[in-house]
């Protein structure tokens, strides 16, 4: 092949050359070239070397369907690899590199693999590969040693190591419009909504609006049809309701007609616009969307049929006619169709000799035999190509006769050409609309699958249709911009397409065979090397599903995904099945459409969407030397340390300082629900298992609750404000899940219920003070109400004032101590807790963080989250004495089934390390010792603390059996951790069972 | 998905939380019967196709509302409060005796459905 520039042709800017390199040369070129363009007209016809056989290749197509001409793109230290040559926009300084060579283009020691082609057949993995060790040469060890030259040998191209500091974008658009493709049919509909008021966008995958108008060299409404598609480009780029995004490829359609673009914003240029992203990725919300995505030129099947200067018809053409390029001087025609005509009258036109026709057909149309008689050269009706010769690019080819099943016979005739422009039929592009649709329906007529029935919002129209003409396409395009638009058709004028009058229906001919059998490899799919004899080997050996012989033959699972490939290798299994092709099936087609970046996908997504929860103490907090530690969304304090203290010291001085005066911990984060109304109280005892409307105003109660299913979901305590009034508290972590599902329970279950929930955890702040001396500081701190034991007893709720603040005091307690939780308004909450700080100095008064907190309720026995894991029962916890017998609560029906109530369960006991070493939070607990044989778990470990009460490290435990193995040796077993020990199974109360401290 | 809230319009689906099969019946409070119970909180049809479910828009009004989904398409239908329908449900039929719900085989759709009294 020897392409060549023609003058005065395409949309290139012969004012502004372009250097570039490929494989180490320069070239030049000209700004609107393609990579491939721009090849072709240096002369350059091998592109690269194919996946398996390392066979040279050429350009098969001049579009997003390339199968062949992959290069990688350079860009410093960055490689970009597979980037179709048809699809890349030269500019200054780009460079690039064919791939899967070694060591250079033209000479590629891979090329062995051809003589070893037998070896390399469908299934060569699998039959060589697995199944059992037979010999040397077999079996999976066989393949670790192969792995590392086949993935050498094989492939595409090779990616870098460096991350990727591209900055990418994203946008959310909204449209009542959008129309996919701008060719004709794309051009009406988007001028059709526009001009009925709708916002509209067009999307483009080209760097220019027009599809086939770009290269059809019809003319519309009197003018080129190039001038005409940017004429009407014009207008709907003035038009202040239309967006055009060309650039762009619409790749995903998804559920409420939500579609997923990516926007090549930067590609195209020398060095990026400064604030301007590499690649955007479009969400488009559409109201209706219109496809005019067009259709996809197939190849024919035939020996010889990857040949470098073998190129699809529509291609060359638009070769000539866009980019001004001729891919050959010398050019055959080989075709099943008349679209083909088109491109030889074309290429004849702009200069090329046109060596021959060659037709599968014995009759064709007048308008088509008009422009072969334009075109030149002999017309050979009811021949076809059946070989093809030539070392790095085709010189010439063999013609015989063909029946109606594509068999050639007879004598061959060579006839010398440097290209071979061939046409085997349109495929509709329904990838999007198999995305939002049904099955595809096959077309006898047209030989192709149409777009299915649609399951979301769209219409479609142009060749995705099967329009088989631009008039119809115009037509079509129109009606379906009136329709997304809900506008009422009008009787404008239609703009006059002056075209040949073609026959659009295709011979039925997918594959040429010829019957000796020696007539070398014809590939349906080029990108992976999969042969027609593949195909019908996957037929032989039982592959004959579509989906089977997909995975058999890896046809159409390249990059590519088989827009080229896939409807000639259906056809191929169908008629080695004997059965009609849409009896053969047809894949679905999935997103994307076309390779999307993964940093598109990833763009301006930075962290968590979530909140950081602060409580009105945080500031308080860190000025004082806390270190914060996060407890779901909230920070917390962890413990205030002093300098040259480690984490343990720290928390130790301050469990000791509650036990031994007053500590103070912020408890702003704990859940708080304000349940409220008539049916409050009824409502409580349905939800909690213990019962509330036997609770007096002003006391509180612990409660429990349940899921539907019986087991445990969060507990806390709940006051009695009022007689309709309570204020629930549940743990930090389960706040959110509570509230949902008490909501749930109120809209859903029980809507006769006069009940109002409103989150108030952000209201209150929450000061916990406890400790011997916790009476003696409110004492000092409290005005207007008593706090001694007969004003206040255990759960007493009493409300007074705290430097001048009001506030609302509970005595309860979390740490086993006699202790209060003093609640103020959040904006308050700095200013109550510095003020029972102060009032705390004379007792020593020390803040503490979580870790104390955990510590000391360890010591006590109680549980939180760690417990409350939503595996375990009350009675796991031995909580059963909370589980009311004399009403129904959520979860009462179910927590009584014999898997909840066996005796095997693991149930709560304390651990007590018998080597003075710490325990491990999760650690395991086994009944045989050590390290040998850590594996019979008789439970877990789910907290850790060192005790100062005790003076021992100790955990609590979910163990089989519970308290039937108090005093009980174990050990624990942590072998991520190489933790191994014994350890003694105790009661989970440590400290002060009875209660008297806090009770005191 | 857009899921048309009565309340606040139509959202975006990431604005609402899952709550469950909206056919799903909830045995009566005082209800013992296993059976029953068990369909309640385990037995689900998993229809291919309409299907009712219950949607908190927890990240806007918070109400529950009954959402008509297509499993297949993921087409919205029809949607309500929930809180409405029980209540329209329970209004619409006869008080029957809580125990007498006999042991039946797992619900089926259109079972569950008119045993919510749709």
């Amino acid at each position: 092949m020897s392409g060549r520039r023609i003058a005065d042709s395409g949309r290139i800017d012969r004012d502004r050359p372009v250097d570039f390199t490929f494989d180490g040369r320069n070239y030049s070129g000209f700004a609107g070239d393609t990579l491939a363009s721009a090849l072709l007209a240096n002369g350059v016809s091998l592109f690269g070397r194919s996946f398996k056989y390392h066979r040279p290749r050429g350009v098969l197509t001049a579009g997003i369907d390339e199968p062949n001409a992959l290069v990688t793109v350079l860009r410093g230290a960055k490689r970009e690899p597979n980037i179709p040559a048809t699809q890349l926009e030269i500019y200054n300084g780009l460079v690039t590199e064919s791939q899967n060579r070694f060591p250079s283009l033209g000479f590629d020691i891979g090329a062995v693999n051809q003589l070893g082609a037998p070896l390399f057949s469908a299934g060569f993995y699998y039959k060589t590969f697995m199944g059992p060790v037979i010999g040397p040469l077999k079996g999976t060890r066989f393949w670790m040693l192969c792995e590392w030259f086949i993935r050498r040998a094989a492939g595409l191209g090779r990616a870098d190591y460096e991350p990727d500091t591209s900055p990418y974008g994203r946008m959310n658009a909204f449209c009542d419009v959008l129309i996919v493709g701008s060719g004709p049919s794309g051009l009406t509909a988007a001028r059709a909504a526009a001009d009925a008021g709708k916002r509209v966008i067009l999307s483009e995958l080209d760097p220019v609006t027009g599809g086939s108008a770009n290269w059809s060299g019809e003319t519309i409404g009197g003018k080129p049809s190039a001038d005409w598609a940017a004429e009407e480009t014009a207008a709907l780029a003035a038009m202040p309701n239309v967006r055009l995004l060309t650039r762009t490829h619409v790749w995903g359609y998804y559920d409420g007609n939500t579609l997923a673009a990516l926007e090549r914003v930067g590609d195209h240029l020398s060095a990026p616009q400064p604030g301007a992203p590499r690649h955007r990725h479009w969400v488009i919300r559409a109201g209706t969307v219109v496809l005019t995505t067009g259709a996809f030129e197939r190849p024919i099947v035939f020996p010889g049929n990857d040949r470098p200067g073998v190129m699809l018809a529509a291609a060359a053409q638009r070769y000539a006619a866009e980019f001004g390029v001729l891919p050959g001087r010398r050019i055959a025609i080989f075709t099943n169709n008349d679209s083909a005509y088109h491109a030889a009258a074309h290429l004849s036109a702009a200069g090329a000799e046109i060596a021959a026709i060659i037709d599968t057909r014995l009759t064709i149309s007048n308008g088509a035999r008009e422009l072969a008689q334009k075109a030149g050269g002999e017309l050979m009706l009811g021949h076809a190509v059946g070989g093809t010769s030539g070392s790095r690019a085709i010189s010439g080819i063999s013609v015989r006769q063909v029946d109606a099943r594509g068999t050639v016979s007879g004598e061959a005739t060579s006839i010398s050409a440097d290209c071979l422009a061939v046409s085997g039929g349109w495929s509709p592009a329904i990838h999007l609309a198999s995305q939002a649709g049904h099955a595809p329906k096959w077309d006898e007529d047209l030989q192709a699958f149409l777009p299915p029935n649609a399951t979301q919002n769209w219409i479609g129209a142009g060749a995705f249709v099967g329009a088989a003409t631009t008039a119809e396409a115009l037509r079509g395009g129109r009606n379906a911009g009136l329709k997304a638009a809900g506008a009422m058709a009008s009787r404008a004028q239609q703009a006059k397409v002056d075209a040949p009058e073609l026959d659009p229906h295709p011979a039925p001919i997918f594959e040429i065979r010829a019957t000796d059998g020696k007539s070398g490899k014809a590939f349906v799919d080029h990108q992976l090397d999969v042969t027609a004899e593949d195909v019908r080997l996957a037929h032989r050996e039982g592959f004959m599903s579509v989906e089977h012989l997909k995975r058999y033959t890896t046809l159409g699972m390249a990059t590519d995904q088989g827009k080229t490939s896939n409807v000639p290798g259906l056809a191929i299994m169908a008629a080695a099945r004997g059965i009609a092709i849409p009896d053969a099936g047809t894949t679905r087609f999935r997103p994307p459409f076309a390779p999307v970046s993964l940093g598109a996908l990833a763009a301006e997504r930075f962290g968590e969407v979530k909140p950081d929860r602060l409580t009105p103490m945080h500031d308080w907090h860190v000025e004082h030397g806390a270190i914060m530690m996060p407890a779901g969304l909230w920070h917390r304090p962890q413990i205030y340390g002093l300098s040259g203290e480690t984490l343990e010291q720290a928390y130790v001085r301050e469990a000791k300082a509650v036990r031994q005066s007053v500590g103070m911990v912020d408890v702003s984060t704990l859940g708080k629900i304000a349940v409220q109304g008539p049916d409050a109280a009824e409502f409580l005892d349905r939800v909690y298992t213990n019962k509330f409307s036997t609770l007096p105003v002003n006391k509180a109660r612990y409660g429990l609750m349940l899921r539907e299913d019986g087991l445990l979901l969060d507990d806390g305590t709940t006051w009695r404000l009022g007689e309709t009034e309570f204020l629930m508290t549940t743990t930090t972590a389960a706040a959110g899940k509570v509230m949902q599902h008490l909501e749930c329970l109120l809209d859903v279950r029980w809507p006769d219920l006069n009940v109002a929930l409103t989150s108030v955890s952000d209201e209150w702040a929450g000061t916990a003070i406890s400790g011997p001396n916790a009476r003696k500081v409110l004492e000092t701190a409290v005005k207007g109400t008593a706090v001694d034991n007969e004003s206040l007893p255990f759960m007493g709720i009493v409300r007074g004032e705290i430097g001048g603040a009001p506030v609302m005091i509970c005595r309860l307690s979390f740490s086993g101590e006699l202790a209060y939780e003093v609640y103020c308004g959040a904006g308050h909450g700095t200013h109550v807790w510095e003020a029972l700080l102060a009032a705390g100095e004379p007792f020593n008064t020390l803040p503490y963080g979580m870790e104390a907190l955990g510590t000391l309720r360890i010591e006590k026995g109680h549980v939180t989250g760690a417990e409350i894991d939503g595996r375990v029962t009350a009675r796991d916890l031995y909580l059963d004495w909370m589980l009311s017998k004399k009403k129904p609560f959520v979860g009462s029906a179910m927590m009584d089934r014999e898997g909840l109530a066996a005796e095997d369960r693991i149930r709560l006991v304390g651990i007590v390390s018998l080597d003075g070493q710490p325990l491990g939070g999760g650690a395991h607990i086994v009944e045989s010792s050590g390290r040998e044989e850590p594996r019979k778990s008789i439970g877990h470990i789910t907290a850790v603390c060192y005790s100062p009460a005790l003076s021992k490290y100790i955990g609590l435990a979910l163990v089989n059996g519970g308290k039937a193995r108090h005093g009980q040796r174990a050990f624990t077993a942590d072998p991520l951790r190489k933790r191994y020990g014994p350890v003694e199974i105790v009661s989970h109360h440590f400290f002060d069972p009875d209660g008297s401290r806090m009770h005191g | 998905m857009i899921i048309t809230c009565p309340y606040c319009g139509p959202r975006d689906v990431v604005e609402f939380t899952y709550q469950g099969d909206a056919t799903a019946v909830r045995p009566d409070q005082t209800s013992t019967d296993q059976d029953a119970w068990n369909r309640y909180v385990y037995d689900r049809a998993n229809p291919a196709g309409k299907h009712s479910e219950v949607w908190q828009h927890s990240g806007g009004c918070r109400a529950h509302l009954v959402v008509e989904r297509d499993t297949l398409t993921h087409a919205i239908g029809v949607v309500r409060f929930a809180r409405e329908k029980t209540a329209k449900a329970k209004a619409a039929r006869p008080a029957a005796p809580a125990k007498k719900a006999p042991a039946r085989k797992p619900a089926t759709k259109t079972g569950a459905r008119r045993r919510a009294g749709k």
